[in-house]
């Protein structure tokens, strides 16, 4: 299990409890604004991405080569962006803290 | 009509799938605060249909593991969600549609989201074949399933080259099934591609053992034996034929209620019908793309989304305009497609290849000197770079498009002007 808290564009700040799937559907699951997942998760939207809190990048990983190209020319993208369909829920994540994109 | 005073309202949504859903919950986020109604046939809780071809049918997954939003999420934006039920008919003078069980229902603003089905071709045997599907829904995956899950020769017929076809013919490969692709045209996704992309797949397959055969016309199906013959003589075995031949637009309601019809149901860029107080969107409407400057029809997750907003924002008394570039994406086997903008007229191809892997390029369509679409394989910065390149009308610079030693950034690529 793990605690994943979201961070909406309008400081709305939401922490969820998820096991398994990805951070997205639980999100989308969970009505997250800015979090939409109109591709069901398969890195070719981009309606899913996030910030992760740059303390918390050891728990998530670095981006892949498809997430970094996706965002590559996207407005709000930053050194911490990730499209969060590809986060996968487990133990490690727990505690992360994502920032919605705008 | 001021669209703040919507509480007394009622807005019914007819199809709930990409359109009628995204719809529901943007109707509720642009500020409506009447009721919402949101109906459709199939019994099932919305899915997302494009993974039932792909990643989706050969998963273990019950649907409950793809759906577009969980049970509680309608609850919570209270949107009335009725499921298995079909809506029979619209009467515009009464403002009310009404079910097969005759139940009434009267709306304030009607919105039609009523998507498409598979075309079933006019094939001799085709009722009496044996294990035969279309893939369109949920309904339609778990039979596949089954029908193969039972099958002794696992093998498989599938009718019609195009994106669908190819995608289950890929998936139903993974399950373990021996699959043959039948096509009628000279090649695979002929309207929809450049000759190099259809010989593209058509080794794709070929590879991964999936014999893809063109200029094969499906004549007839034997009902006793289930083997597809085609207007050459060939036959093929089958215990399992997909129909993969493209689809009909729902526009039945539509039409008996004398809405405008014309290659689907005619829509303004607010997504208006020819009826003030009914909308439609999604695979249902022929709608007019501002970019390429023409009124189009699309199968598309995109298309249904976009609309969905913009009908939303509209019904909320906001005055968005449809203005997108139309975007797409397939999977097969290990290849990732994505596709972006419309290539239909389009008089030059230009093929960019990325040093040191072969199975990442993309197509590059021209007319004259404007980029009208890309198609990625495996390469989402060329899908990126295309999208702002079609959006800006950027003009493209030919040699250093199609040279892979130029990295692929904005500024190196557009002409100088
Ligand atoms: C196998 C498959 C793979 C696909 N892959 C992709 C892809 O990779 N990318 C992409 O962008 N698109 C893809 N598409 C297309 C995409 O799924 C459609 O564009 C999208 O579903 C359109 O949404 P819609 O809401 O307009 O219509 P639909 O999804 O067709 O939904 C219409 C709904 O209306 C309901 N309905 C119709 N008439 C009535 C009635 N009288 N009463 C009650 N209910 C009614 C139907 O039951 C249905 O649920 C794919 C489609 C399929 C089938
Ligand atoms: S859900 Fe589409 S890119 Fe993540």
């Amino acid at each position: 299990m793990a605690k994943i808290t979201f961070i909406t564009s309008d400081k709305e700040s939401i922490t969820l409890e998820g096991t398994s799937g990805s951070v997205m559907q639980l999100a989308v699951d969970n009505g997250i604004s800015g979090i939409d997942g109109d591709c069901g998760g398969v890195c070719s939207c981009a309606t899913c991405h996030v910030h992760v809190a740059p303390e918390h990048v050891s728990k998530t990983g670095e981006a892949s080569e498809i997430e970094t190209d996706m965002l590559e020319l996207d407005e709000n993208v930053s050194e911490y962006s990730r499209l969060c369909c590809q986060l996968e829920i487990s133990e490690e994540l727990d505690g992360v803290v994502l920032h919605v994109a705008q | 009509m001021s669209e703040t005073n919507s509480i007394d309202k009622t807005c019914v949504v007819i199809g709930a799938s990409h359109g009628g859903v995204n719809f529901a919950f943007a109707l509720r986020k642009e500020g409506w605060e009447g009721k919402i109604i949101l109906l459709d046939k199939d019994p099932v809780l919305p899915y997302h249909r494009p993974p039932l071809s792909k990643a989706y049918l050969t998963s273990e997954d019950a649907i409950d593991k793809n759906l577009l939003k969980s049970a509680e999420s309608y609850e919570k934006q209270a949107i009335t969600l009725q499921l298995g039920v079909t809506v029979k008919s619209i009467n515009r003078t009464e403002n009310s549609i009404a079910l097969t069980d005759e139940t009434v229902i009267t709306y304030d603003k009607l919105v039609l989201a009523t998507g498409a089905r598979a075309i079933i071709p006019p094939i001799k045997g085709i009722d009496q074949a044996k294990n035969l599907f279309p893939l369109r829904t949920a309904g339609d995956v778990e039979n596949i399933r089954k029908a193969l899950q039972t099958s002794t020769t696992k093998n498989v017929v599938v009718i019609g080259g195009g994106y669908i076809g190819l995608e289950t013919a890929a998936s139903l490969k993974k399950l373990g099934a021996n699959v043959t692709v039948l096509e009628r045209e000279e090649r695979i996704l002929a309207r929809v591609t450049a000759p190099i992309m259809s010989d593209f797949f058509q080794e794709l397959h070929a590879k991964n053992g999936v014999d893809v055969l063109t200029h094969k016309n499906v004549v007839s199906i034997c009902p006793d034996s289930n083997t597809v013959s085609c207007s050459d003589g060939s036959t093929y075995e089958a215990d399992l034929i997909i129909v993969g031949v493209g689809i009909y637009v729902n526009l039945e309601l539509a039409k008996e209620a004398a809405i405008v019809i014309e290659n689907g149901i005619k829509v303004d860029e607010t997504a208006k019908t020819s009826d003030a107080n009914i909308y439609a969107i999604g695979d249902c409407t022929f709608h007019f793309n501002p970019h390429y400057d023409r009124f189009i029809r699309l199968e598309s997750v995109q298309n249904a989304v976009d609309q969905a907003k913009i009908a939303a924002a509209t019904i909320c008394g906001k005055a968005p305009v449809y203005n997108s570039i139309p975007w797409f994406w397939s999977d097969q086997y290990d290849i990732k497609l994505q596709m972006v903008g419309l290539s239909t007229g389009y008089n030059k191809v230009l093929l960019r290849k990325e040093e040191g892997d072969l199975q990442k390029f993309s197509i590059w369509y021209f007319k004259d000197e404007e980029l009208l679409a890309v198609d990625a394989i495996n390469n989402a910065k060329a899908y990126v770079l295309g999208t702002k390149f079609i959006k800006e009308r950027k003009l493209v610079d030919p040699l250093k498009l199609t040279d892979p030693t130029i990295p692929f950034k904005p500024l190196n690529l557009v002409k100088d002007s």
